[in-house]
């Protein structure tokens, strides 16, 4: 028997399993191969949800489904956080004490936000990258009578499209309350534009531009004045505030820092190319979890989950693994009434789609498409 | 702007390279701040950039954040620059 472990219940780790089940549905019947899906939560969450939640555009409620629900039959789910992967005796450990072994390992462990590295942030202000932390906005927004409001943005974090949907779609829900003209949105970027797409930076430059955002670029958020509020940067830039929001640095899960397989930050090493983790064979690293250059992003980790799962079910049969994950990334971009969408890979730059009112449409179909993407289907 | 040094002198105190050749999100100067962060003062960062863009954007940061640049070394398709974190 050959026994497959799949560590994390998120986009990357639902996917991957989920296109193993379909590439190895023969293997996994006659019970040549089993399957494992190990995961510290038994739902699983649409995280770009987070964005509508603190706008009090939906609840929470909607973005959350039982991981069974979106599990095909020939993966076994166990609700079991890992604590350790041992990689010389090939085993992932469970808090519970089970013990998970493993021929072959794909890591989608995540890159979790990380509020305590800027002193005062906890205390002084919001973020809408947590569950709790949506909540807590959206209760501060509904209250929110008029000031400035600061948005501030650290390294590195997913969804790289939505510090700038934030700022957009807060104008919009602040003109729709009449509070526009009382408020000050200050939208801030840790370098010299306002995305680290020069295209899409250009983009929301005129944005702003028609709807009085107003912008400092060069700001990397260090420290927090709780009594004054004020946002500091390294750079040593003073923004005072009424409402910080800040889209916080994300680091690796503890399970990788602690097996001895992330770097400084908690990213796994892998080769760009087949994913596999420097220095461990039939080890795989999917999503936000690893180290590599690109965005983190659900569309990243679907992309590589195609192809971890495609060599996966070359190795088990004994056949030559093929597929190679050549960078691509795609993000909807949106803006309110309109919506733009990028894409782009390694040696592919990005060409952003002009915005439009039916991309619009389209991205908010998605947000239901997502379901079938996560089930390996679309 | 400090000018470039050649040389391989400089290349060898590097404590730690960055691979963000055909990085375009987060892109090279996103992954030389993250990091810059978790490296203590005096490391010397290498980060590789297949975007020409860099040879301008890294250095205008590095001295708006008060580190030191380096050098940046042109080799086939990228440059290396390196930057030692001063504070």
């Amino acid at each position: 028997m050959v026994n497959v472990v799949v560590l994390g219940g998120g986009t990357g780790g639902t996917a991957v399993a989920n296109q193993l089940a379909r590439h190895l549905g023969p293997e996994l019947r006659r019970g040549r191969v089993r399957l494992v899906l190990l995961s510290d939560d038994p739902y699983h969450t649409y995280q770009p949800g987070f964005l509508a939640t603190a706008l009090g555009k939906a609840p929470l409620g909607r973005f959350r489904r039982p991981l069974r629900s979106l599990l095909l039959p020939g993966v076994e789910l166990q609700v079991d956080p890992a604590r350790l992967v041992d990689t010389r005796a090939r085993v992932v450990e469970g808090e519970s004490g089970r013990r998970y072994p493993f021929d072959y390992l794909v890591l989608a462990t995540g890159a979790h936000p990380f509020l305590e590295d800027v002193p005062g942030l906890a205390e002084a202000g919001h973020t809408f990258y947590t569950p709790a932390g949506a909540r807590r906005l959206q209760q501060a927004l509904a209250s929110f009578a008029g000031g400035r409001i600061v948005l501030t943005v650290g390294i590195p974090h997913k969804c790289p499209v939505a510090p700038l949907e934030m700022a957009l779609l807060l104008d919009d829900e602040l003109r729709r309350r009449d509070l526009r003209e009382r408020t000050e949105l200050v939208y801030t970027y840790p370098i010299q534009r306002l995305h680290v797409l020069p295209e899409v930076s250009r983009w929301a430059e005129e944005e702003f531009a028609r709807r009085g955002i107003l912008s400092q670029t060069f700001f990397n958020l260090e420290r927090v004045e709780v009594a004054g509020r004020v946002a500091v940067s390294l750079e040593g830039m003073e923004l005072p505030f009424d409402l910080l929001i800040h889209v916080p640095a994300h680091r690796g899960a503890g399970v990788v820092r602690d097996s001895g397989l992330a770097d400084r930050e908690g990213f796994v090493p892998a080769d760009r190319f087949s994913l596999e983790v420097v220095g461990q064979q039939g080890i795989y690293v999917v999503g936000d979890a690893s180290n590599l250059p690109v965005s983190k992003a659900g569309s990243t980790a679907h992309y590589q989950a195609e192809v971890v799962a495609a060599n996966l079910a070359a190795l088990v049969r004994h056949e030559t693994p093929a597929a190679r994950y050549d960078g691509k990334v795609f993000c909807f971009i949106e803006a309110g009434q309109a919506a733009s969408f990028v894409e782009f890979g390694y040696l592919r730059p990005p060409s952003p789609a002009p915005a439009s009112p039916a991309l619009a449409a389209m991205k908010a179909a998605y947000g239901e498409l997502y379901w079938l993407t996560a089930r390996g289907l679309l | 702007m400090q000018e470039p040094v050649q040389g391989s002198a400089a290349q060898q105190v590097a404590t730690r390279v960055v691979d963000a050749r055909g990085s375009f999100c987060p892109g090279p100067l996103m992954e030389l701040i993250k990091a810059i962060k978790s490296e203590p003062v005096g490391a010397v960062v290498e980060v590789w950039s297949s975007d020409q863009g860099s040879r301008k954007d890294i250095p205008e940061w590095v001295q708006r954040a008060g580190h030191e640049l380096l050098y940046i070394q042109q080799e086939a398709g990228y440059w290396r620059i390196a930057v030692r974190k001063a504070r």
